[in-house]
């Protein structure tokens, strides 16, 4: 065999490999699509006919248009709450050499080791010790439940940030320095923006973490309280028709636009 | 611009003495060049200077007035770093503007002093560019138009030109070098590479594990070397080592008798310059004459090394300059190495050369 065509082989090779894991992750993504507009209530192939009706038989079904709102508020406030503690945890980590520096980095990322059933029952065991010790109504409030996610967004957000700044040149900071900027005007003008594709990344990644997260918040919920994940559950509980497809759909559409959006300020690959 | 003194400056770190006791002045418009191995305490020097590292002890003033306790953005010391440390999310008139801002200069008047920077760095037309749309080379004038724009005191360079290419060093070194003369700005730089130094400063100062080894013009450096490892470091030196046995007369360790110039009695070291060395008739009435054998001839172009055994323990390189008509010594061939006495220098010391 020639040089050239041992080379050709060789790519072919790799583009198969690579359609292969393509394939395999995409496939499941394209059924549910695919699901969502088949006609029929119980799915089965060949579809018979396609139809819009399960789109619309969402927009009339009050529970998961709460659980959306739900989740989307719960998966802001964690994003929110996540950043405000992960940035400077990772700047400190990043910064200054202590003794408990690798056991407190190793910490900040244990909520992502942690099964999520564990953690949820951990957490909804701590919080029933809490209110009676406290009198408070901890247990399944809305306070708990978004803590609890905050807590899960914390692992990305730390170590996206990590990242950014493991890549940072630390003399852009002196340069300012030497230029006549304070540590604050410094870090304001120089290093937040210097960091600001981890930031942009790990605020998307830890809202996409809190919203599609399931086995913690089944732990933490309060009664009538729903996140959407949970709704789908309880909804196949007892149905399967293709209005479960339908929600991933618009869910799938939500988490793809804010990757978008997001690549459009930073370019993912670059951070990720 | 202004005077730069540093009095006694020390710092350590833990038990390790980074600086020893580094006293220096420089004066007002003069380049002055830290030269020394890595390690040898240059960038730290550098880095107490911009304010970057606190001092143990010793203080640093800038035109009289003591700065040791003032933070960097209050120095107002224009530094260049190895990495030219641009603001990689601002523009080249952003990078530039950003010491301006920080002064409080009018916007009026901080777009003409823009222009003005980086038509002094011969960078126009490139103001809107980022950082990492630009050259290594236009990134290294960018970063010496945002230090120089501010108008600082003193001029800090820290390895400015190790990032460039071999060719590019060559003309930015002479670049820098006219332009500081041309503003006549104080200016320290700090360099391992010992041509850029000699080419680049007006005075040089050799350290060496934390201390100032020499300070002097590159010739007081070249013709009279304080020790054996500036005589090593700055340019080449065959170093021999032995006895001073009385004035003028030497004894290598290798046995091997030279005639030399003064020298105190007692342990020693000889230093002589390759290019000093002659070989064959030439040495015919020279002080030292001795006969030895060729090891090794290197062919450099401009010049040939010739490696001569001339004792047991002693071998000295002759840099020979390349003459097209005659004939290349051999290995092997037997030839005189002749000097005359005043090119030996005579250190005192064991010879022992730190590694760099």
């Amino acid at each position: 065999m020639t040089w050239v065509s041992r080379r050709a082989l060789g790519r072919w090779a790799l583009n198969a490999a690579a359609g292969l894991a393509f394939g395999f992750i995409l496939l499941p993504l394209v059924f549910v699509v695919w699901l969502a507009f088949f006609r029929q209530a119980i799915p089965s192939f060949p579809p018979q006919g396609y139809s819009f009706k399960w789109f619309l038989a969402i927009a009339d079904s009050p529970r998961f248009v709460e659980g959306f709102w739900l989740s989307l508020q719960i998966a802001v406030t964690a994003m929110v709450f996540g950043l405000a503690i992960g940035v400077p945890a990772a700047l400190c980590l990043a910064r200054y050499r202590f003794r408990a520096r690798e056991p407190l980095g190793n910490l900040l990322l244990l909520p992502l080791m942690v099964p999520g059933i564990v953690l949820g029952t951990s957490l909804y065991v701590f919080h029933v010790e809490a209110s009676i010790a406290t009198g408070l109504p901890i247990l399944g409030s809305i306070a708990a439940l978004m803590a609890g996610h905050v807590l899960i967004v914390i692992p990305w957000t730390v170590r996206l940030v990590s990242a950014s700044l493991a890549g940072l040149d630390r003399s852009i900071e002196e340069a300012a320095q030497s230029l006549g900027a304070p540590p604050l005007t410094t870090f304001l003008r120089i290093t937040l923006p210097a960091i600001r594709p981890g930031i942009v990344a790990s605020a998307l990644f830890g809202f996409v973490v809190s919203f599609g997260n399931l086995e913690m918040s089944m732990f933490l919920v309060g009664p009538g309280r729903t996140t959407l994940p949970i709704t789908i559950l309880q909804y196949l509980e007892y149905r399967i028709d293709p209005t479960i497809a339908a929600v991933s759909v618009l869910q799938i559409l939500l988490i793809g636009a804010a990757m978008v959006i997001t690549d459009h300020f930073v370019k993912l690959s670059r951070v990720v | 611009m202004a005077q730069l003194a540093l009095e006694g400056l020390s710092k350590h770190f833990g038990v390790t003495v980074a600086v020893r006791e580094v006293s220096l002045v420089v004066r007002d418009g003069e380049f002055v060049v830290l030269l020394g191995p890595s390690g040898c305490g240059k960038t730290t020097t550098l880095r107490m200077i911009a304010g970057f590292v606190a001092p143990t002890a010793g203080r640093v003033r800038l035109d009289g007035r003591d700065v040791t306790a003032l933070p960097p953005w209050k120095r107002n010391a224009g530094m260049v770093f190895q990495s030219y440390a641009l603001f990689p999310h601002l523009t080249v008139a952003e990078n530039v503007a950003f010491g301006l801002q920080m002064r409080k200069v009018p916007p009026t008047e901080v777009a003409p002093r823009i222009a003005e920077a980086l038509r002094l760095v011969r960078l126009d037309g490139l103001h809107e560019r980022l950082p990492r749309q630009l050259s290594g080379g236009q990134q290294q004038r960018v970063a010496l138009a945002r230090a120089l724009v501010v108008r600082p005191d003193v001029l800090l360079l820290d390895e400015p030109l190790s990032n460039l290419d071999a060719k590019l060093r060559e003309t930015v070194r002479v670049e820098i070098r006219e332009l500081q003369h041309e503003l006549g700005i104080t200016t320290v730089m700090v360099t391992h590479d010992q041509e850029e130094a000699l080419i680049m400063a007006d005075r040089l100062v050799v350290m060496a594990e934390g201390a100032v080894r020499q300070v002097g013009s590159q010739r007081d450096l070249y013709e009279r070397p304080a020790d054996s490892f500036v005589a090593g470091f700055v340019g080449r030196s065959n170093l021999l080592p032995g006895v001073v046995e009385a004035p003028g007369r030497f004894r290598t360790s290798g046995g091997l008798a030279i005639a030399c110039v003064d020298g105190q009695p007692g342990p020693g070291v000889i230093a002589l310059r390759p290019e000093r060395l002659v070989l064959g008739t030439p040495t015919a009435g020279l002080d030292n004459r001795v006969r030895g054998t060729v090891e090794l001839v290197s062919y450099l172009g401009a010049s040939i090394d010739v490696h001569v055994r001339v004792s047991p323990g002693d071998r000295v390189v002759v840099s020979q300059p390349n003459r097209a008509d005659g004939p290349l010594p051999r290995q092997g061939d037997t030839v005189d190495v002749g000097w005359p006495a005043a090119a030996a220098v005579v250190l005192s010391g064991d010879g022992a050369v730190i590694p760099d």
